[in-house]
Order: structure tokens, then C-alpha cells, then sequence
């Protein structure tokens, strides 16, 4: 084009640059975010892998920068394995607590909500994914608090010895509901259950409307519809949610350092290694383990199809 | 058409899930007007206001306060600079490795805060940088940068190409469309990118806790509260005020981008 128009300066003179030659704008756009991305991120991821094959001096406490796979030998420690084991037994019962919970929001929603509901819906999800996750988590502690709302509610409706019962489970109880792992699930499946709602209502709209006609056409009732047709074409929104709820459960270390049991998870571990104890090469190998964890379950999630309900 | 009605037991689920997900918010709203300081009793023994006076007046709240806002700035306009520009390599052209592109930039986000904090963690470690404003905000900005894609991204796709043909075949140069077809078209989407941005660096505190050294940014100082509790109510009226900074720019982006396929805050 500017073989045909007079050119009227340097604007234009680079606009028939970037006409004859596509790929110098796109490189010109896309550099100084690859560069940001690649120095800055896959920069650090590499510092991370880098210092998990260090190790720590027992004496010093210095780091010896030389390669060595005794840190990520430490992590088959007993103690630390706990700690995997704790962190993925909780990831795993949140996941399933967030599928029961979200299923029927992202169901009506999917499919029953209309105009204005519609909006209120969406709203109603949004606001609360994106609300400050540490007043989502707060507001927790003051409800499972000892004299907090649901010990006041127990009481006035004289269910304390059911509460009570709850608490005394070995293993998820404890003394009150904000110091047991009971407490500490309910806190996780609160904060990630939107991350679970959306790709489940993603693919649930997804579903023809004709293909349930169809069904009901050749003579399968409600019940047999939704489990021969619906779940099955839903299931990729459930794995991506799954997706969101456990490695968010897996890399969090707030939750439980406020509301739960003073037994550790992953992220707890990684925070106090680097921080008190110091310690940055075990922090690094502990925070590779959930990276691997991802990997092996986004391989698994992508066989399943559930990346196209992202 | 399709029109049966949700059974009794699908709508009492849906909307009890519905006040699951915000009857918890509105209690830290009551419990900044109680008049108990020490404990969560339920319900509060008396109400009062003397606790927006009294945080007001404590000076360790303010300096928290002023560093989450220009960390939020900074990483906001850095993450729209890079976020548009990646979005409008990506938005039409189809190149060698752009499925890794798009990959890395949903990366920061999509692992686990802690594993991002534990790597900018090693990497300063590593390089020998001590902890400022900037380390702090080179995080945010890498995780902001995803949510200005999304937007900008899912808006150039709706755009039509023949759109920037048009003021190309009348006589506009590159800079020229951009000034006057594309960024008109843009400007609601990258707005409610820069709103989500800004609300989500706000409000982070995984990533910064490792990213900080000693500085304390407002989530910071809550969290410090949350773990040794001083005056409980006071952290009641900060948390609404973090809740406030951050619930109208995610409002005002919704409704910049509604009712388009691309309405905003679908990801985070």
C-alpha cells in the first residue's frame, strides 16, 4: 500500500514495513512479554530446580551450592512424607466436596436460569471468586470459633451434643471446629468452590438441548437422561474444575496455618523451610512436589477431555 | 424449546449453594460494629461505631495500606503494557509455539501461589537481590498479566478483521488504526483487565509473603492480625475495606464487559 499512497513519515514508512514483513510486528509485540515471562518466571522456576539439588550444611546451616540429590531423599523422610500424604488426602476429599456443593448451582444455572437469574447467578459466583480471599478466610474463623456462630446456632437449637460428637471423630475433630481438620476442609471447599462452579457450568451449557429430547424421546426417564446423557457430557467442566480445586488446596498454606491442627501441610512446610528455618534447598524440593503432582494430573485431565471445557 | 422446571430440591440447592458462597462475608460486616474486642462471641453483646475512629487513628495501618496501592498501580499499568501486547500477537496470527505461549502466560496462575512465591524466592536467593517495592511487585505484575490477556484477547477476537482493513484501504497507518479503530474498540476490555488486575494484586498475599522480606503490605498486616489477634474489630474494618477496594473494581469490570462472550472474571 505504500507503493501506492505518497508516504507521510516514519508512521507510514513502518507501516508498509510491517505490511511487507508480518513477522517483525509480531515480534516487535510479543518480545517484551516473552522476555518479561521467560527472565522473570521460567527464570525463577529454574533457580527453584536449581537450588532443590542443592543442600544445606547440618553444621553451618549454609547452603553448599553443589548437586546432590540428598534434599529430595529428606522428602522420604516419615515426617515429611506425612506432610505429602496429609496434603493430598486433604486435596482430594476438597476436590469431592466441591463437586457435591457446585453440581447443583451449576446445574440450575446451566440449565433453568433465565434473565435477570441468569445475571444474578453469574454475579453470584463471580463476586465471591474474586472477593479478597483473605476476608473469605477470616469470616471463617469467626464463624467455626468456639463461641462463634455455629456454636451459638447448635445451642439455641439444641443440637451441641451432635456438634460435639462431630468433634470428638478421631482424626478430622478436634477441640472446636476452627482448630480441626474439619474445620480447616470446610474453610478449603468455601474459598475454592467458584474455581469449581464455572468450567461445570461451562460444560454443562454445552450440552444440546436436542440430545436430551432425543433421550426423553426414546423413552428414558429424568433419572436415566441425566445419567446416561448429562453427566457423562459434563464430566470434562468437572475434571477442569478439579483441576483449579486441587492444586489450589495442594499450594496453599494460609488456610491451615489459621483455621485447623498444628500438623502441616505442603505449603506450610516450603514457607517456614525458607523462612525461620532457613533451609531454601528443602523449601525448593518440597514445592516441586506438587508441580510433578500437576503434571501427572493434567496429563490425566487432558486424556479425559477437560481442557476443552476451560 | 426445552421447558421443564427445576425440581423443589435442585432450586433449594442452588440457592442455599448461593448464600453458602456470601452469608460468610457479611458476618465480618456485623463483627466490625461489636462492642467485644477479645473474643468472636455470636451474636455480638453490643453494637458500636468506635471502631472505624479507632483504626483510623492507628498509625501501623496506613503504611501497609499505601504499599498495597502503589503495588497494585505498578504492577497493573506494567501487566496492561505487556498483557495487550502479548494479546495482540496472539490474537490473530498462528505462529510456531504459540501453544507454549499461551501456556506460560496461564502458568503463573494456574500453579500454585506458593510455588511461584518459592521461585522468585530462590531466583532473589540465588541473584542476591534484597527484598524492595520492586521484588514485590515483579510477582504481581507476572500473575497480573494473565488477566489482562484474557480480556484484551477475548475482545480482538470478536473484533472484525475487516474492521482494521477498512482504515487501512483509508489511508490509516498502523499507528493511526491502532489510535482510532482498535483502541475505541479495546478500551472496556482492557479497563475491566486493569480492574482485575488491580483487585487481584490488592488482595494477594501467598506470593507476597515470600516476594516481601520484612515490608508488610495491607494483606500482610491482616494476616499478622489473623494469627495474633490485637483488636479484633479493627481487623474487621480493614477486612472491609479490603473487601471494598477490591469488590468494585471486579463490579465495574462486569459491567464494562457484559454482554459480550468475553464477560470478564470468568478465569481468574
Amino acid at each position: 500500500m505504500s507503493a501506492v499512497l505518497a508516504s507521510r513519515g516514519l508512521g507510514d514508512r513502518l507501516t508498509g514495513l510491517f505490511w511487507r514483513r508480518p513477522n517483525l510486528l509480531l515480534l516487535l509485540l510479543i518480545s517484551p512479554p516473552l522476555i518479561w515471562l521467560g527472565l522473570v518466571y521460567l527464570g525463577s522456576l529454574a533457580a527453584l530446580l536449581v537450588q532443590s539439588f542443592y543442600s544445606i550444611d547440618e553444621f553451618s546451616g549454609v547452603v553448599v551450592p553443589e548437586f546432590t540429590l540428598r534434599t529430595y531423599a529428606e522428602l522420604f523422610n516419615p515426617a515429611n512424607m506425612d506432610i505429602i500424604i496429609r496434603t493430598l488426602l486433604m486435596s482430594a476429599s476438597v476436590t469431592v466436596g466441591c463437586a457435591v456443593l457446585a453440581f447443583p448451582i451449576a446445574y440450575y444455572a446451566a440449565r433453568f436460569a433465565r434473565g435477570h437469574w441468569k445475571a444474578a447467578f453469574y454475579l453470584g459466583v463471580m463476586l465471591p471468586l474474586w472477593s479478597s480471599y483473605l476476608v473469605k478466610v477470616y469470616a471463617w474463623k469467626l464463624i467455626l470459633a468456639k463461641e462463634g456462630i455455629i456454636g451459638w446456632a447448635a445451642g439455641a437449637t439444641g443440637t451441641t451434643p451432635i456438634l460435639e460428637a462431630v468433634l470428638a471423630i478421631p482424626g478430622i475433630g478436634g477441640n472446636s471446629l476452627s482448630t480441626s481438620f474439619l474445620g480447616t476442609w470446610m474453610v478449603f471447599v468455601y474459598v475454592w468452590l467458584p474455581y469449581m462452579i464455572l468450567p461445570m457450568q461451562a460444560s454443562l451449557e454445552r450440552v444440546p438441548v436436542s440430545m436430551l429430547e432425543a433421550s426423553a424421546d426414546l423413552g428414558a426417564t429424568r433419572g436415566q437422561t441425566f445419567r446416561t446423557v448429562t453427566l457423562p457430557l459434563a464430566l470434562p467442566g468437572v475434571i477442569a474444575g478439579s483441576i483449579f480445586t486441587f492444586s489450589l488446596t495442594m499450594g496453599d498454606y494460609i488456610i491451615p496455618q489459621i483455621i485447623g491442627t498444628s500438623a502441616r501441610f505442603i505449603g506450610q512446610a516450603v514457607f517456614q523451610l525458607q523462612g525461620t528455618a532457613g533451609n531454601i534447598p528443602l523449601a525448593a524440593a518440597f514445592a516441586v512436589v506438587p508441580i510433578l503432582i500437576m503434571l501427572v494430573y493434567l496429563a490425566l485431565a487432558r486424556r479425559a477431555g477437560a481442557f476443552d471445557a476451560l | 424449546m426445552h421447558s421443564e422446571r427445576a425440581s423443589l430440591g435442585l432450586q433449594i440447592a442452588a440457592i442455599g449453594g448461593l448464600l453458602f458462597l456470601h452469608l460468610p462475608i457479611l458476618l465480618i460486616f456485623l463483627y466490625a460494629f461489636t462492642v467485644e474486642e477479645r473474643t468472636y462471641q455470636f451474636p455480638p453483646p453490643g453494637l458500636t461505631t468506635e471502631w472505624f475512629a479507632v483504626a483510623w487513628n492507628r498509625a501501623d495501618i496506613w503504611p501497609p495500606l499505601y504499599l498495597s496501592l502503589k503495588v497494585a498501580a505498578v504492577s497493573t499499568v506494567l501487566a496492561l503494557v505487556l498483557g495487550t501486547l502479548v494479546a495482540g500477537a496472539m490474537a490473530r496470527s498462528r505462529f510456531f509455539g504459540r501453544e507454549q505461549i499461551s501456556l506460560l502466560i496461564i502458568l503463573p496462575i494456574a500453579l500454585p501461589g506458593v510455588i511461584t512465591g518459592m521461585s522468585l524466592r530462590s531466583a532473589f536467593a540465588i541473584m542476591e537481590i534484597p527484598f524492595s517495592v520492586w521484588t514485590i511487585i515483579l510477582g504481581h505484575a507476572t500473575f497480573c498479566i494473565v488477566i489482562v490477556y484474557n480480556n484484551a484477547v477475548a475482545r480482538m477476537r470478536r473484533l472484525s478483521g475487516g474492521l482494521m482493513e477498512a482504515s487501512a484501504d483509508l489511508g490509516a497507518n498502523a499507528f493511526q488504526t491502532f489510535r482510532y479503530v482498535l483502541l475505541p474498540n479495546l478500551g472496556s476490555a482492557l479497563l475491566a483487565g486493569c480492574m482485575l488486575a488491580f483487585a487481584l494484586s490488592f488482595d494477594e498475599v501467598i506470593v507476597t509473603t515470600f516476594t516481601a522480606g520484612q515490608q508488610s503490605t495491607l494483606p500482610i498486616w491482616m494476616l499478622n492480625e489473623l494469627v495474633r489477634p490485637r483488636q479484633r474489630p479493627v481487623t474487621n474494618v480493614v477486612a472491609i475495606v479490603v473487601f471494598a477496594v477490591t469488590f468494585v473494581p471486579i463490579l465495574l469490570a462486569y459491567y464494562l464487559t457484559r454482554g459480550g462472550s468475553e464477560t470478564a472474571g470468568g478465569g481468574k
